[in-house]
């Protein structure tokens, strides 16, 4: 069974047949995605299925990782988290190694790049490769993940350079936009059902995590996945289960999270988070190493009620996430999360810790309504943020790109191919 | 709204010869316009220039976007009104406008423009009224392409229309009230051009209500619709 096979058992055969007709005048395109790591993160996540459904849809793509040196990483990890605000100050000779790697890159990379129709050039690491293709042949498409409405400007301004001169960019969220001169497209981040994170588990599996933890299955629990950070509000988290379980003595909190190793602010948030559970058997408090994805899902899917109170927050995958295992979810009123929790329906917008315990209280007043609104929040995520919309937007780009700014584009039939026919008969 | 009354000049001479309904489908994609608005004046001014795709999106297109089958609002205006500004009386007057009744998006434009001046007038506080949450005006794309497919009938649409993609659902149905010449859906249009022989499913499918329900609902209830009709004729 192929690929997309699998994804029709979960999307609906109409969604698939739908790709096939739009990836149809790509029949043979050549489409390269570059990126700068093959394993961890969400970019590589997405490309993870994202390059092998493209391929089974009749597009030569390929995907390239570039390479750098520690130097390298250091400048454009400082970029990422400039774009996100932060005020670092880049030196002159970071920012050379930076430009001197992209150079390096693009010699590498030079015939399958010249060559491509549509380059995807993700987040900031690759951005300067363009400027070392003059005579190139397709549309290049800066893609940038990273909620980047307030960056810090020096570094901006440095990187806009690079970037202005893409045929479009593409941002998750119109509000982590830039001003920049090309066509900018919006296209929210997704998740793959098929992964490890969020493949269906067996009752067994789920058990697993309530012995491991000592975790009582016969009572409350609600959860919240998300690194020791202030902008996920772990402290607000805690008051609120502290307010809630007033009310509901059995109740209890699991908040789980990577260890922050290489992230002083991490470690102290960490240490606050430890103080304020400190004495409550009931609060579990999970460091977790970054590949434990199955047993994230097992906690999710434990879990009757499942957190995400930032306060400051890009689009909120791990909100994704708890709504297609058929959670309500009760999140901070900010970024993407507004873009999913619809109030009352598939969660709860709140704004206070005080607000977050009230709808604990409420939800697990009535279960009824946890199971009726976890299934409005998984249907909601299947018909808009799973891998396949993702890529039915990237393959809309590619044809909005060939027409330029024409609002309304008609594909002749000419571009068809045969698997649309067998679809139809 | 909907079905038309009459047959087209166009439609008087295919009467019961319409031709096939050829199926397509669509796709959008959605593109940031940098302009945004905090305060509903702001807002207003914005809208007075924005590109006419952006008044598209957020009256049409965004219901192929990611939304939620049960929308408080059937537009963004109307809902940024009410959670944004907190009006209740303005969000209630942009959500009763019909854009089906505009002969272009200009038009619909000068009317919002219109309810939301006259909403300024009565109420001053609203001038100065910091909105919760900002709005981004966006605009959108839409690629239209052909299956390939057409359905020679009415009687086939019974067994067709569960097939069609959420997306074909959108161009057919809602789409197409911009495009018409009547304003309505294209499976009303279609069926206009066979004469009077299914006025009473046009009356059936005029029922069917498109801004609030999702496009899969749509799909079903069209094919309940489809399939009652043409199991009832058929008997």
């Amino acid at each position: 069974m192929s690929l997309l096979d699998d994804y029709a058992q979960i999307t609906g055969q109409d969604v698939i047949a739908h790709l096939r007709q739009l990836a149809a005048p790509f029949s043979g395109a050549k489409v390269v995605h570059v990126n700068s790591t093959r394993v961890g993160g969400g970019v590589a996540e997405i490309l993870t299925k994202m390059v092998p459904l493209m391929q089974e849809l009749g597009i030569d793509v390929s995907w390239e990782v570039i390479t750098g040196e520690g130097q390298f990483f250091e400048c454009t990890k400082g970029m990422h988290n400039t774009l996100q605000g932060n005020q670092i100050h880049l030196s002159d000779k970071l920012l050379k190694v930076y430009e001197r790697t992209n150079a390096e890159n693009a010699e590498s990379l030079r015939s399958i790049l010249t060559e491509a129709d549509f380059v995807f050039i993700h987040d900031p690491q690759p951005a300067a490769l363009l400027q070392h293709f003059p005579k190139r042949k397709g549309k290049w498409i800066w893609r940038c993940h990273i909620d980047a409405s307030h960056p810090y400007r020096p570094v901006w301004k440095y990187l806009r350079q690079f970037i202005a001169p893409y045929d479009a960019s593409i941002f998750s969220l119109a509000a982590f936009a830039r001003e920049l001169p090309h066509p900018i497209y919006l296209i929210p981040p997704s998740i793959d059902p098929l992964s490890e994170k969020n493949i269906e588990l067996t009752p067994g599996a789920i058990a697993q995590v309530y012995n491991k933890y000592k975790l009582d299955s016969e009572r409350p629990l609600v959860l919240q996945v998300s690194r020791f950070d202030r902008f996920k509000d772990p402290i607000g988290v805690i008051q609120a289960y502290q307010l809630a379980k007033k009310f509901l003595p059995s109740l209890q909190l699991v908040m789980a999270g990577g260890e922050a190793t290489d992230d002083p602010e991490g470690a102290l948030v960490l240490s606050e988070v430890q103080e304020a559970a400190k004495g409550d058997p009931d609060i579990h408090i999970l460091l977790l190493p970054s590949d434990a994805h199955l047993e994230i899902n097992a906690l999710q899917r434990a879990a009757g009620i499942v957190l995400q109170k930032s306060v400051r927050e890009g689009f909120g995958l791990t909100v994704t996430e708890a709504m297609w295992k058929g959670k309500p979810v009760i999140g901070g009123d900010v970024g993407g999360i507004r873009l999913q929790v619809i109030n009352h329906h598939t969660g709860f917008l709140v704004n206070t810790p005080e607000g977050a315990a009230l709808r604990i209280r409420y939800l697990l007043y009535q279960p009824e309504k946890i199971t009726e609104m976890g299934e409005k929040a998984r249907v909601f995520v299947r018909d808009n943020f799973l891998i396949t919309r993702h890529l039915r937007e990237y393959l809309a780009l590619m044809v909005a790109l060939l027409y330029e700014s024409q609002d309304r584009i008609e594909l002749t039939e000419s571009s068809l191919n045969r698997e649309i026919h067998e679809y139809w008969k | 709204m909907g079905v038309p009354d009459t047959v087209s000049e166009n439609q008087k001479d295919a009467v019961n010869s319409p031709g096939p309904f050829y199926i397509k489908d669509c796709a959008l994609v959605a593109l940031a316009t940098g302009r945004r608005a905090r305060m509903l004046q702001e807002f207003r001014s914005e809208l007075a220039s924005i590109n006419e795709s952006s008044i598209y999106h957020h009256y049409w297109g965004s219901l192929l976007q990611a939304r939620f089958e049960e929308r408080e609002f059937n537009n963004d205006f109307a809902a940024w009104v009410r959670h944004g500004i907190h009006d209740a009386i303005l969000a209630e007057r942009l959500a009763a406008l019909d854009p089906t009744d505009f002969p272009e998006l200009e038009s619909l434009r000068q009317e919002i423009i219109e309810l939301i001046d006259m909403r300024l007038d009565e109420c001053e506080g609203l001038l100065w009224m910091r909105a919760t949450q900002q709005f981004e005006f966006v605009r959108s794309q839409i690629i239209v392409f052909d299956t390939t497919w057409c359905l020679q009938h009415p009687a086939e649409l019974a067994t067709a229309i569960e097939k069609f993609s959420t997306s074909s659902i959108f161009y057919h149905f809602i789409d197409a009230r911009r495009r018409t010449d009547h304003r309505c859906d294209d499976f009303s249009d279609w069926l206009a051009g066979f004469g009077a022989e299914f006025e009473a499913l046009r009356k059936h499918i005029a029922g069917i209500d498109p801004y609030f329900g999702n496009l899969a609902e749509l799909r079903t209830e069209l094919t309940q619709l489809f399939q009652a009709y043409f199991k009832e004729a058929n008997a």
